[in-house]
């Protein structure tokens, strides 16, 4: 950004210090994340750079604290071979939670797509009724502070047939909470306002009149959308996806009131991991995430750029 | 034309033609009633597109809240178990000293419910309004199993003279009714007395108005710093050049897809008194190396963990803003003699202000309900409601107290929210 020749000095010198003021609004914006990147390498169990890291001595660095993710909770670390990895695969504490948060956020994320876009198919038409009031009911599971949302939730999944007594049936069914299904149903409410806000936004530069011309050529009603509308919006629905997908990923106060044991996901883990004995284990979950989170972003990135170039906008 | 009923234009070129005195489609019907019937018909198509999820939100969502909601006024846990003292209560007037009926039923009440183990749930209720009073309902039902033999106010006073209080009575009386509104009185600091008169709680335990209040402040001063160092990003990134904006956004959404506890966890890292921070203060000599400061597990370590989680939603709604402004206002406003600062503050800020609204509304409505990192690096001063709410749900088991809490915060998220509808507009959310 250059400054025009017509800016005084002061107003000159004004202008680097604002760009220094924004270098360091950015530093504090990202090293936080970054720090913990070689932090994770520590031999020592520290959370600070050690002499020997500070001297880049190899002996500083170790891979231990990854090493104790896959054998943490083993009933027989000092297997060898196959016996280990079985092992580790149905014992190890952080590769359970590591499964259980894929299956979660797997499933919660197909119930929140499918049942999102679906609806913003039609709050996007110009005939939705009460277009607004529903917006804003399907959007407030955002908005409600979780711990309210997880609280109704602990209720309402501890008895869920309590609903139909009021009515006045009694019948019987199990608890939900404690189960898969009671924590994805309750992901899938969580993320569906990403979706929604996502798909609705695709739809927004969406020309309805190609619905129209594909109907006039003679396609049916499913075939203008699977060959028309859904190649288009597909962007925006996968990356309504992931932002489902992360929601569900990185969400735990829902999984703290909802979830059994058999639940444990990767935050709650480390949710327990940090209120009980901190260890630079954590750390080493936390560089894998972030690692996990720049190739969601980077695909997010590719998704709306190709977005925008096959909806014919130019960027900006 | 064997087409010529679905044909539209055929229908608008007869009846255009001025033949007869109402507009009709191909098939006679009158033209406004056919478009009514499909504009209804589109209206139910779009409505049944919504309506598979909107029962979805209702069901996990909306009913579990008002089913919470209605737990900060409905609590049968006495009036259930001890039906025939409750039914005294009814029949007599506050302030009535209980007299030989009010004693029997009490007794018998306290006998059944023993027999039937549900001497715990009554404690438990009884104890929500006077502290105290859940051992003397269990200890007492564990020496009436089985019976108790009249006179009944000698027997029961002879177990445990608690019995004969007058406050336990009054608390009793207000717990006899399953509605009751002494849960919200609770949750902002005042009790009944005796008589039933409302009135402030002890001094030492005020805590829940001093919460909220640190609560709606800790929001403010975060939405404020929010603000502070959004304002330069967002303004930075709208004014460069398309591909220098997209590198430098990457900065602000990495934060914003990484996840919660991992940010979180960097700042315990970070701010620890044996942390990167005060290392490299010690290192570059400001501050001795027995000085460390504490800037985590306290409201420092709250503001500042919060502050750099919600930056992004602060930046990203001003910077899509900021783009849409016309740099040449600026310019003119150069050109007729207006100095920079002028010309910022009459003519760019201005128009930065639905940017502004929409990031700050959206920044303190998180900020008010936020629970994870309050709990993990807020110490006890950090804290925040969402806090007290979860201690009362799974550490005190005060559920009805918790259900109110939650319905005050509630309220208050949900006037910001209409609020942010009314001024934003919710369909004009962005993310990234």
């Amino acid at each position: 950004m250059a400054v025009p020749t017509y800016t005084s000095p002061l107003e000159r010198i004004w202008h680097y210090t604002y760009l220094a003021i924004c270098a360091a609004i950015f530093f504090f914006l990202i090293a936080p994340i970054l720090v913990i990147i070689p932090l994770s390498f520590n031999a020592e169990p520290y959370f600070t750079f050690t002499p020997a890291m500070r001297s880049l001595d190899p002996d500083g660095f170790s891979l231990r604290w990854y090493e104790s993710l896959l054998t943490f909770g083993m009933q027989n670390p000092s297997a060898e071979g196959w016996a280990f990895w079985s092992d580790a695969w149905t014992n190890a504490n952080w590769v359970k939670a590591a499964k259980n948060s894929i299956i979660i956020g797997v499933f919660s994320t197909i119930v929140a797509t499918v049942l999102g876009t679906l609806a913003a198919l039609g709050l996007s038409r110009p005939e939705m009724p009460f277009r607004r009031a529903i917006m804003a009911i399907l959007i407030s599971p955002m908005i409600v502070p979780l711990i309210i949302t997880a609280t109704g939730m602990f209720f309402f999944y501890s008895n869920p047939c309590e609903l139909l007594v009021l009515v006045g049936l009694d019948p019987q069914c199990g608890r939900l909470a404690g189960t898969y299904l009671g924590v994805i149903l309750a992901h899938a409410t969580l993320g569906i306002p990403f979706v929604i806000i996502t798909v609705t936004a695709t739809l927004v530069g969406f020309d309805q009149s190609l619905n129209r011309a594909a109907a006039s050529l003679g396609a049916s009603p499913r075939r203008t959308f699977f060959k028309v509308t859904m190649p288009l919006i597909l962007p925006g629905v996968i990356s309504g996806a992931l932002f489902a997908f992360v929601t569900s990923f990185d969400e735990v106060v829902a999984v703290l009131f909802i979830a059994g044991p058999d639940q444990q996901t990767i935050p709650r883990q480390m949710w327990n991991g940090i209120r009980e004995q901190i260890s630079p284990a954590i750390l080493a979950v936390a560089t894998l995430l972030v690692i996990f989170s720049i190739a969601l972003l980077t695909t997010v990135e590719l998704l709306r750029r190709r977005s925008e170039r096959i909806r014919g906008v130019t960027p900006r | 034309m064997a087409n010529a009923a679905l044909d539209p234009h055929a229908a608008i070129a007869t009846t255009a033609s001025g033949l007869g005195p109402a507009l009709t489609t191909a098939d006679g019907q009158p033209l406004a009633r056919a478009l009514a019937r499909s504009q209804r018909r589109a209206r139910r198509r779009a409505f049944l597109l919504v309506l598979p999820l909107l029962a979805f939100i209702v069901i996990t969502f909306v009913v579990p809240i008002g089913q919470m909601l209605q737990r900060s006024f409905y609590n049968d846990g006495f009036s259930a178990n001890m039906p025939q003292v409750s039914a005294w209560f009814a029949a007599t007037e506050r302030g009535t000293d209980p007299d030989d009926a009010a004693w029997t039923a009490l007794a018998q009440d306290l006998v059944a419910s023993a027999d039937a183990r549900s001497i715990g749930v009554v404690g438990t209720r009884v104890n929500y309004d006077m502290p105290g009073t859940r051992s003397l309902f269990t200890a007492t039902g564990r020496q009436v199993r089985g019976g108790l033999e009249p006179p009944y106010r000698e027997a029961l006073l002879e177990i445990n003279d608690s019995w004969g209080d007058p406050r336990l009575w009054s608390v009793m009386r207000e717990a006899s009714t399953p509605v009751t509104a002494n849960f919200y009185l609770s949750a902002v600091d005042r009790t009944r007395d005796e008589d039933g008169r409302i009135q402030q709680v002890a001094e030492q335990q005020r805590i829940y108005l001093t919460l909220f209040w640190r609560t709606f402040w800790l929001s403010a001063v975060i939405t404020g710093l929010t603000f502070v160092l959004g304002f330069p990003i967002a303004h930075l990134l709208a004014t460069l050049p398309m591909r220098q904006s997209n590198l430098l956004m990457i900065l602000v959404l990495l934060p914003f897809w990484t996840s919660l506890l991992v940010r979180t966890t960097s700042w315990m890292v970070l701010l620890q008194q044996q942390g990167v921070v005060n290392d490299i203060l010690v290192w570059m000599g400001v501050i001795g190396g027995g000085q460390r400061l504490q800037m985590i597990y306290n409201q420092t370590g709250t503001i500042i963990a919060m502050t750099h989680i919600l930056l992004p939603f602060m930046i990203l709604p001003l910077y899509s803003v900021m783009r849409t402004i016309n740099p040449s206002y600026v310019r003119a406003a150069r050109s007729l003699g207006a100095t920079s600062w002028t010309a910022f503050r009459r003519v760019y800020f201005p128009q930065t202000l639905p940017g502004l609204g929409a990031g700050a509304m959206l920044v303190f409505i998180l900020a008010v309900g936020y629970y994870i990192t309050p709990a993990l690096v807020g110490g006890s001063s950090g804290q925040l409601i969402s806090n007290m709410i979860a201690q009362h749900m799974t550490g005190t088991l005060n559920w009805s107290l918790a259900a109110a809490l939650a319905a005050l915060l509630l309220g208050a998220v949900l006037v910001l929210y209409w609020l942010y509808d009314r001024l934003v507009g919710v369909d004009n959310l962005k993310l990234g």
